[in-house]
This record gives structure tokens, C-alpha cells and sequence, in this order.
């Protein structure tokens, strides 16, 4: 019956059809990318000459900003930081909420996508007038984002590990820089007699400038490098690099992927025949999380670097663990960014209400004498007071059979941040440049 | 010798996958020239069902370990992907026929409320698949050199899907009649083809075939909803590289992409070699704009 219709239509299109179709589909993956950042430009920007709403300590209830990406490829990681931020939230309102006020939370998706990050980033300082966003979890989010708490004076809390060199006034860092993480997970490989390091990460630039910072340690400390290889971000054919790896013969694996290429890497590699006893891998982007996607028997027994695991004992931990499964499920797993996501509110509440205020330049007074400090599930963290960065307890994790890691090396006191590496007259150079 | 066949091995095995993702899009895009973004959660849509399958119905047949069930998750995941791929046709595609751009932005749409619509139903995390014993370790070579039976398993799946693609397209009527409908519509309706049912079946086969990949690929890959945009990308580019409406073309094109990656990933490294690919896919096209074997067209 509707066969006709149709035929008329394709009739008219034939011709020329197998050439146009080619262009559209090459149009079309280019599109793809364009679109889904244009769609997102300029919605939300409030309209020129709007005053920023009234700050937010002059009503009833503190306005605070959660901006993580919920959608799109990101949201595998940060939709459960997110979560925590929540849970952190609620325990202070329960508990009376910051001077006395109940705690708002105007929850924003950056989509995986850094632009919109940056849009939602100036809609909620500009429109929603929030004392701090808690939010970000790609270096590329962070730094989209950081021009705009710059100007507009905002104040962000990032929960997540980074390469380090960066400082901005506007923001405090509760995750890991490469002092905290990376700097003793290679010290670990080398006094545990793992002299030669190949350097495998995703092509993008927290891997690079890790990379970098190795090798100026390892040349420094004795060790050697055994080859550098970056796989595209999301690259899931690793057979090649497996290969390369077999040929170099190096004594340990330094892992910076992120995201998929993990699970595509972990899986194959093993089926390569590279048994943890015949090559031991540490990964730095590998949390509780990501080893549920992994799957434990293809990673168990590799080591890990990070600040806190589930497994770390301490009261605060099991009270965290147990509330968040709790309200979450007891299937979900805590991981290191989630204890920063979930901490970062309470540093934030502590500075606030030592400023008896939550404007942006009190706040940071406040944390500026450096005694801003909590008992987070990972043990005592303190905010430094000049670099803006965490006092964080450094631990080297295996991966254990039942998906959990046990922690087998640590710093056994918070150490200093010191995200430009000022500690260590190998980096120098790095810095410089 | 054995650094040679390991390499001839991976660059064969990397045809293999390239394949397996792109041969149900050779049918929607190549076939029935539509742009179909959506392929990619067709795979995703496979790759959850052998999830489901591995969760519910392995511990009834034998347990993770004895694969029954990854035999099952196979046509499993042909269904699932097929009847999504029928009710697209149905409801969006078979309106937009001959308007390519339309079909572009609207798979890519539906791709994008499938991606979401798993993020729903399974979370946002990524899950895991298990493996059968059987496909776990792999032949070992002398020198160290292992061969995985996940890839060695992967090559004879592509082998049995072309085997099972050709004997449908030249041995049945079914595949007779949808050979009539794409080289010429008029006249196999004349002669009584119901073409409306031959567009929706192919549109179904192409997507059913991309469950079949999602299903193997969760063997090497992560699984979760975005899954199918680390894949689209790769199988438009075989497609388009094998030309059009050519099955043939679509494997030599897989195997040639493979090899040609793997060789240039091994002397450059991952992302140039990957941008050398693209590179020179384009100046074949600039060459020869029609693809590898394209059918002679006036």
C-alpha cells in the first residue's frame, strides 16, 4: 500500500545518490562534534547587563553549585562524585547546616563536554549567585572552567587527581598533584628494584605532563626508561602497544589511560599472556570504580596509586562506606575521588564558618592561615594555606581478587602539596618551561 | 619470525573486529544509503545484552565459566539489536528515505536516546562481561609469544558471519529478493516484491549484525553506554573505503585498514598511526572517490 509514496521519492533522489551519500556521512562525523558543541553555546547566558543575584548569604538558605557531567562519556566517573557531594550536603544540614543556614544545592550537567562546563560554570555564579561550586573532573573541564571563577571572583572546589603545575586564587584543589601520586609511585617501583618503567597513557595532556615529570624523575633517581607510548582517548585496539611493551621487556608498567582504554588494556593484556607475576602495571587512574568495569580477575594483583580506598581504616571511613551504601546501594563502591568530592563540602563548611561568612575573599582569608583541617574518611586532610592545594595521606594499593584494594605502601602522614614540585631539584627544568 | 606472524596476527585480527562492526552498516549506509548514526548503540544494544545474558541466564546453563551461555548471548544479541533496528525503521527511517541529511540528524538522535536510555536501565558506570574458560590465554608460541583465543575466536566468528551473510544473500529467496529491491526497486515491485518489507528486514539484518559485534566485543572491550561512539567513526570509514553497496568491498577494506593500522602503529605510534590511516583513506578517495570495488554506476 505505502509502497508508492515512497518510490516517488526515491525515484527523484536516485541519480546522483551513491556520491551525495558519501559526502553526508563525511559531513556527518565531522557534524556530529560541531553540533554537540554549538547546541549547547550561549543557552543559559543571562542576558546582558543582568546584575549578579543577591549574594547568597543574604537569604535563608546557602546556594552552593554541583556541576559534574551526568551525560555523556564523563558521567561513568562522575556521576558517583557527584553523589558523594550530595551525601556530604545532606549530613550538614541534618547536622544544622553553615552558620546556622540549610545548604542549597542547584545541580548542573556539564555533559562531558568543556564548554558547557564553562557555560554552567558563569550561569551559576552569575545567575544562581552560589557561594562555591563543588564540581570538574577532566584537567580540560578544569581549565575551561577556571578563566570564568577568575573573573566573575567564584570559587571552586575539584575533587579529582591532577598534573599539578597550576594555582589558581579561585581554586582549591582536594585531589592529588603529582607529589601526592605520581612522584611516590615511582619512587615505590624503583626501591622495590623495578629500574626499567615503560610510560603507557591516553594522548591527551595529564598523561604528557605526567610522562614528563617521570622521566626527569627516573633520569634523576637511577631509573631508566623502557619506551613511551599514548593511546588516542576512548582507544580500544591495544594489541600494538601490548606488542611493543613485550618486545621492551621492562620491568613494570606506569599506566596513566583514563576512562575505556583501561578496561580494553587490563583485558587484553592479560590475554596476551602478561600474568602480574611476569609484569607488575600501576595505574594512576584506576580507582574502586574503575576496576568494577575492568573486571577484578583481569587487574587483580596490579598496583594502583592514591590517597584513599575503600578498605582504608580509619572510624570516618566505615561511617562514609556505610552511609553511602546506604542511600546509594550497597553494590557501589567508594574510590579516591569520591572521598574528595565527599570532603571538599566539609573543608568548604569549616572555612566558611571560621569566616563567619561565605564571601569568596573571606573564605580564602580564612583557609589562608593554613588550620583548616578534617578527619576525612581517608585520614586528617588540610587545606595549605598559600598553595590552596590538600594535605593528603599518600598509599599504594593492590587490587585485590573481590574488586577492592589493599592498601601495601604508605605515606603514613598527610603530605605537603606542592603542586610546582619545589621540593625536588630534578624538576626544576620542568617548571621552567 | 614469530615478531612477524604476532604482527600479522594483530593487523589480521584488527581487520577482523573492523569487520565485524562495519559489515551492519554495510547494509543500512552501504545498501539503503542511509546515514545511520545510530550504529553504534546498535553494537552498545549487543554488548548489554550479552551483559544481561551472562548475569541471568549463565548461572541455568553451566555457569560463567562453561561459555554455554556466550553461545546463547550470540544470537541474543542479534535479536535485541534487530528488533531495535526494525522498530527504528519503522518508526523514523522508512519516513526518510532519499532524504539523507534527515536521517543523518535523526539516528544520530536516536543514537543518543539509546546511549541515555542505557545510562538509565544499567548506570552510568561501565559493567563487566565475564569470559569463558575456553576463551581465556591463548596459543603460546615459542619466544613468548601468545596468541589470544579471544581473537583467534574473533577471526572465525567474522568467517561464519560472511559465510552466514553470503548464503543468505545468494542462496535464499529472502536474500534474492532484497538483491532485486537495492539494484532495482521499480521493477522488483512490478514483479511483486513487497519492497516496504524487504527495506524494513535489510534495515533489521544490518542492525542485528552490529549486536553480533557488540556481543564479541565485549570480550576486548569496556561495556557501557557510550560504548558505540569509540567504533562509529571506524565503521563509516570501511564502509565508505570499500564503496557502497559492495559486501566484498567492505571486507577487503576491513582487512586492508587493519594491516595498513597495525604496520603504521608499530613504526610510528598510536595516534599518528591512526592519523596516517585517515590520511591516506583520504587520498585513495580523492583517487578513486567511488571505494575499492564499487559497482560501475552511469
Amino acid at each position: 500500500m505505502f509502497t508508492s509514496g515512497l518510490d516517488v521519492e526515491e525515484r527523484s533522489a536516485a541519480g546522483s545518490f551513491r556520491r551525495r551519500a558519501v559526502c553526508f556521512a563525511a559531513a556527518a562525523l565531522a557534524g556530529a562534534a560541531l553540533l554537540s558543541a554549538c547546541s549547547k553555546e550561549g543557552e543559559e547566558a543571562p542576558a546582558p547587563g543582568t546584575a549578579p543575584a543577591a549574594p547568597a548569604s543574604d537569604s535563608a538558605t546557602i546556594k552552593v553549585g554541583v556541576l559534574h557531567s551526568l551525560s555523556g562519556t564523563m558521567s561513568i566517573s562522575e556521576v558517583a562524585v557527584k553523589d558523594a557531594t550530595i551525601l556530604a550536603i545532606e549530613e550538614i544540614n541534618k547536622a544544622g547546616g553553615v552558620l546556622g543556614k540549610q545548604i542549597t544545592p542547584v545541580i548542573e550537567d556539564g555533559a562531558s563536554d568543556w564548554p558547557t562546563f564553562n557555560e554552567k560554570a558563569r550561569k551559576l555564579i552569575q545567575q544562581d549567585g552560589v557561594a562555591v561550586v563543588f564540581g570538574g573532573w577532566t584537567s580540560a573541564s578544569r581549565k575551561a572552567m577556571l578563566p570564568s571563577f577568575e573573573e566573575l571572583n567564584g570559587l571552586l572546589f575539584y575533587p579529582v587527581q591532577y598534573e599539578g603545575l597550576e594555582q589558581s586564587p579561585n581554586i582549591f584543589y582536594t585531589g592529588a598533584e603529582p607529589s601526592q601520586q605520581i612522584v611516590p609511585a615511582i619512587d615505590y617501583l624503583l626501591e622495590q628494584g623495578k629500574k626499567r618503567i615503560y610510560l603507557l597513557g591516553s594522548d591527551y595532556v595529564f598523561p604528557r605532563t605526567a610522562n614528563k615529570i617521570i622521566k626527569a624523575q627516573l633520569a634523576a633517581k637511577g631509573g631508566e626508561l623502557a619506551g613511551e607510548e599514548y593511546l588516542p582517548l576512548g582507544g580500544t585496539e591495544v594489541s600494538t602497544i601490548i606488542s611493543k611493551i613485550g618486545a621492551a621487556k621492562p620491568d613494570a608498567v606506569f599506566n596513566t589511560l583514563n576512562g575505556d582504554s583501561n578496561v580494553a588494556f587490563f583485558k587484553q593484556f592479560k590475554d596476551a599472556g602478561y600474568t602480574v607475576d611476569k609484569m607488575t602495571v600501576l595505574s594512576v587512574s584506576v580507582a574502586e570504580e574503575e576496576v568494577r568495569g575492568i573486571g577484578a580477575e583481569n587487574i587483580a594483583g596490579h598496583l594502583v596509586s592514591w590517597n584513599y580506598y575503600q578498605t582504608t581504616e580509619t572510624p570516618e571511613n566505615k561511617r562514609f562506606v556505610d552511609a553511602y551504601k546506604a542511600k546509594y546501594g550497597a553494590a557501589r563502591v567508594t574510590d579516591d575521588p569520591i572521598e574528595a568530592g565527599y570532603f571538599g563540602v566539609y573543608l568548604w563548611k569549616l572555612a566558611v564558618e571560621k569566616a563567619k561568612s561565605t564571601e569568596v575573599a573571606k573564605v580564602k582569608q580564612a583557609a589562608s592561615a593554613g588550620d583548616i583541617e578534617y578527619a576525612a574518611p581517608g585520614g586528617l586532610v588540610r587545606l595549605d594555606g598559600k598553595n590552596q592545594h590538600t594535605w593528603k595521606t599518600v598509599r599504594i594499593g593492590q587490587v585485590r581478587k573481590d574488586g577492592l584494594i589493599q592498601e601495601v605502601w604508605s605515606s603514613g602522614k598527610p603530605v605537603q602539596p606542592d603542586p610546582y614540585l619545589t621540593a625536588y631539584p630534578w624538576a626544576k627544568e620542568l617548571v621552567a618551561k | 619470525m614469530n615478531e612477524v606472524l604476532l604482527h600479522a596476527f594483530n593487523g589480521l585480527s584488527l581487520g577482523s573486529i573492523l569487520l565485524l562492526i562495519s559489515m551492519g552498516l554495510a547494509f543500512s549506509f552501504g545498501l539503503m544509503n542511509v546515514i545511520n548514526m545510530a550504529h553504534g548503540e546498535f553494537i552498545m544494544a549487543g554488548a548489554y545484552t550479552t551483559y544481561v545474558v551472562g548475569q541471568h541466564l549463565a548461572p541455568l546453563v553451566g555457569g560463567t565459566d562453561a561459555g554455554l551461555w556466550f553461545l546463547l548471548a550470540l544470537p541474543a544479541s542479534f535479536l535485541v539489536a534487530g528488533v531495535l533496528g526494525l522498530l527504528l525503521e519503522l518508526t523514523i527511517v522508512r519516513f526518510l528515505y532519499g532524504r539523507p541529511l534527515d536521517t543523518l540528524l535523526a539516528t544520530w538522535g536516536v543514537g543518543l536516546v539509546l546511549q541515555q536510555a542505557a545510562r538509565s536501565l544499567f548506570g552510568a558506570s561501565n559493567v563487566q562481561v565475564s569470559s569463558p574458560s575456553w576463551l581465556s590465554g591463548g596459543v603460546v608460541l615459542s619466544g613468548g609469544v601468545q596468541l589470544p583465543y579471544k581473537r583467534v575466536f574473533l577471526i572465525a566468528l567474522v568467517i561464519a558471519c560472511i559465510v552466514a551473510v553470503y548464503t543468505y544473500l545468494h542462496r535464499s529467496a529472502g536474500g534474492r529478493r532484497l538483491r532485486a529491491v537495492m539494484q532495482n526497486r521499480q521493477m522488483a515491485s512490478c514483479l511483486g516484491v513487497r519492497t516496504r518489507r524487504v527495506d524494513a528486514a535489510t534495515f533489521a539484518l544490518g542492525a542485528g549484525l552490529a549486536g553480533v559485534a557488540g556481543c564479541a566485543l565485549t570480550q576486548l572491550g569496556s561495556i557501557g553506554p557510550s560504548l558505540g561512539t569509540n567504533y562509529i567513526v571506524d565503521a563509516f570509514m570501511v564502509v565508505i573505503l570499500g564503496g557502497l553497496g559492495r559486501l566484498p568491498g567492505t571486507v577487503v577494506a576491513a582487512l586492508v585498514i587493519g594491516v595498513a593500522n597495525t604496520l603504521l602503529e608499530l613504526s610510528t605510534t598510536a595516534s599518528l598511526g591512526k592519523a596516517l590511516v585517515f590520511a591516506l583513506v583520504i587520498a585513495f578517495l580523492q583517487w578513486r572517490p567511488t571505494g575499492l570495488l564499487a559497482l560501475r554506476t552511469r
